[in-house]
């Protein structure tokens, strides 16, 4: 009887796991071989970019009909340790200067980066406020539960370079690996506050409220894109890289909270 | 040598098998030489006493033998009622107590994020009534090492009891010996070399946890930051600090097991 139970509930894990991979792949186009004729190109972006990419693929697919974009998203310094690892990408885009400035030092880079959009940074909270935040100074209160990204990640080392510019030595609770996991724990009201982007408030659920940064007090996060040399389709993702630079997509990026370079 | 004495009387191992086996074991080593051959070794006293990595040894210290006390305290009566007690629904909770087992580690710290939580299923009244809080603490990296470590112990305890003679406790007890007292004078030492096992797999499993403690707990040095997140966070920053970290926790995993395997396994 036990046994039969474990199977049970082993078949019934690895066919979800199974099913749910299989339609993320169908999302972001598959990574089965293309036919002859169509080009395949593989794009790596910060996490912060995971909603507006996604469209922006799905809109230069269609108006390339020929040209595959496979997306593959994580924190800026995973996607530069990829690379300069020897993963086969062809455009990069990341969240920050520092680590696309690496990944040109390192030879990785074809022609010159391009600034392709900027963020800012905003106060999560969770719904309703109940800790009463209002701004950066209240993440030197020690009663509340304080949560910021870890610094080596884009946003983790803006949120740490805001508050120092106002001079607040955060009381901190938690350093998260990414930006999601900071979210979903404000998210669920485990943690009082945040330091996220903009553009994750405004596209995360109900239960997270964004308190503004005033212009003063606020970092700007600059976003550049490359095409890089070890590049399997270069004329494709130069294709890609141009239409991300292009007006059709500045406006699409500014739907999702993103301010033009 | 108990393995020549094995050999003579069972003859040469078929080649296949050999072959295979080999496989396997190089499947093991090699990962451990990619480690070896990374470790910086002059710079290693220096980044193995720098202040991040003292304080998160301290704390997978605590942690992992608290969690394996917990374990032990909780985790041996359950492995007794999953042998010996007859209950429906056994089958079920047999699987349940296993399931951390196979469960990505995240998952399980979601559940305890999710339970235990400030605004949690059992946590939200635990903390307005005693204003205790585990995420983010001590007692979250606890909780989430005894989740993924207790499994180990149970499911050892339970196949030695399972394994184990009972004429030899029907004995005691025809002699007059009270319930209690067969299990602490014939049950307990007679299942010991399987108890100690346990206890070891479940210390060493609670050492190296990851996943649940930095979801359920978040990573804070000195608070919640072991050494499985040290290095995690090293990668990042310092390649040569993760890889000294890593080496440490390879080396005290082993010897802990070697000793062990020495004195009690079989």
């Amino acid at each position: 009887m036990a046994k039969i139970w474990v199977v049970i509930g082993l078949v019934l894990l690895l066919s979800t796991a199974c099913s749910e991979s299989s339609s993320e792949y169908d999302s972001t186009g598959s990574f089965a071989p293309t036919p002859s004729g169509e080009d395949q190109v593989l794009v790596s972006a910060a996490t912060s970019l995971t909603a507006v990419f996604a469209e922006l693929s799905s809109e230069f697919e269609s108006a390339n009909p020929g040209i595959d974009v496979v997306l593959n998203f994580a924190g800026s310094t995973a996607l530069r340790e990829q690379i300069l690892e020897g993963a086969p990408i062809d455009v990069f885009a990341s969240a920050d200067r520092s680590n696309m400035q690496r990944a040109v030092e390192s030879g990785e880079v074809e022609g010159r980066p391009e600034i392709f959009a900027r963020n800012v940074l905003q106060i999560a909270v969770s719904a309703g406020n109940p800790a009463d935040v209002t701004g950066l100074d209240d993440f030197a209160r020690s009663e509340l539960l304080i949560g910021l990204c870890i610094s080596t990640v884009p946003c983790g080392e803006l949120a740490r370079e805001a508050l120092a510019k106002e001079g607040v030595t955060p009381s901190i609770d938690s350093v998260e690996p990414n930006v999601r996991a900071l979210l979903t724990k404000v998210e669920a009201g485990e943690l009082d506050a945040g330091i996220t982007y903009l553009t994750d408030v405004l596209f995360a659920s109900d239960a997270i409220e964004g308190i503004d940064l005033p212009s003063g007090q606020n970092v700007i996060a600059e976003y550049p894109i490359a095409v890089l040399t070890n590049a399997r389709s270069p004329a494709a993702a130069a294709m890609f890289m141009k239409f991300v630079l292009s007006g059709e997509a500045q406006s699409i990026l500014h739907e999702y909270g993103f301010i033009s370079p | 040598m108990p393995f020549q004495q094995r050999s003579i009387t069972t003859g040469r191992s078929p080649i296949l098998l050999v072959v295979l086996g080999l496989t396997g074991l190089t499947f093991f080593v090699v990962p451990l030489l990619g480690l070896l051959w990374r470790v910086p070794w002059k710079r290693t006293p220096d980044l193995l006493t720098s202040q991040m990595v003292l304080d998160a040894l301290r704390l997978s210290v605590i942690a992992s033998l608290a969690a394996t006390a917990i374990s032990c305290v909780i985790g041996v009566p359950l492995a007794w009622l999953l042998a010996r007690a007859e209950f429906p629904g056994k089958a079920i909770v047999r699987s349940i107590v296993t399931l951390p087992l196979v469960l990505p580690p995240v998952v399980g710290g979601t559940a305890l994020l999710f339970a235990l939580g400030r605004r949690g299923l059992v946590g939200g009244p635990l903390n307005q009534v005693t204003g205790l809080l585990m995420p983010f603490s001590l007692w979250g990296v606890i909780l989430a090492a005894t989740f993924v470590a207790m499994p180990f112990l149970v499911i050892t305890v339970e196949g030695a009891l399972h394994n184990l003679d009972e004429k030899h406790e029907r004995a005691a007890a025809s002699l007059g010996a009270s319930r209690w007292m067969v299990i602490r004078r014939i049950t307990v030492p007679m299942i010991a070399p399987s108890l100690i096992a346990g206890l070891a797999l479940t210390w060493a499993r609670a050492f190296g946890e990851f996943g649940a403690t930095v979801t359920f707990a978040g990573n804070l040095q000195g608070r919640t930051q072991t050494l499985p997140l040290a290095v995690f966070v090293a990668l990042e920053s310092d390649r040569d600090a993760a890889v000294a970290i890593s080496m440490i926790m390879v080396f005290v995993s082993l010897i802990v097991l070697i000793a062990l395997r020495d004195r009690w396994w079989r």
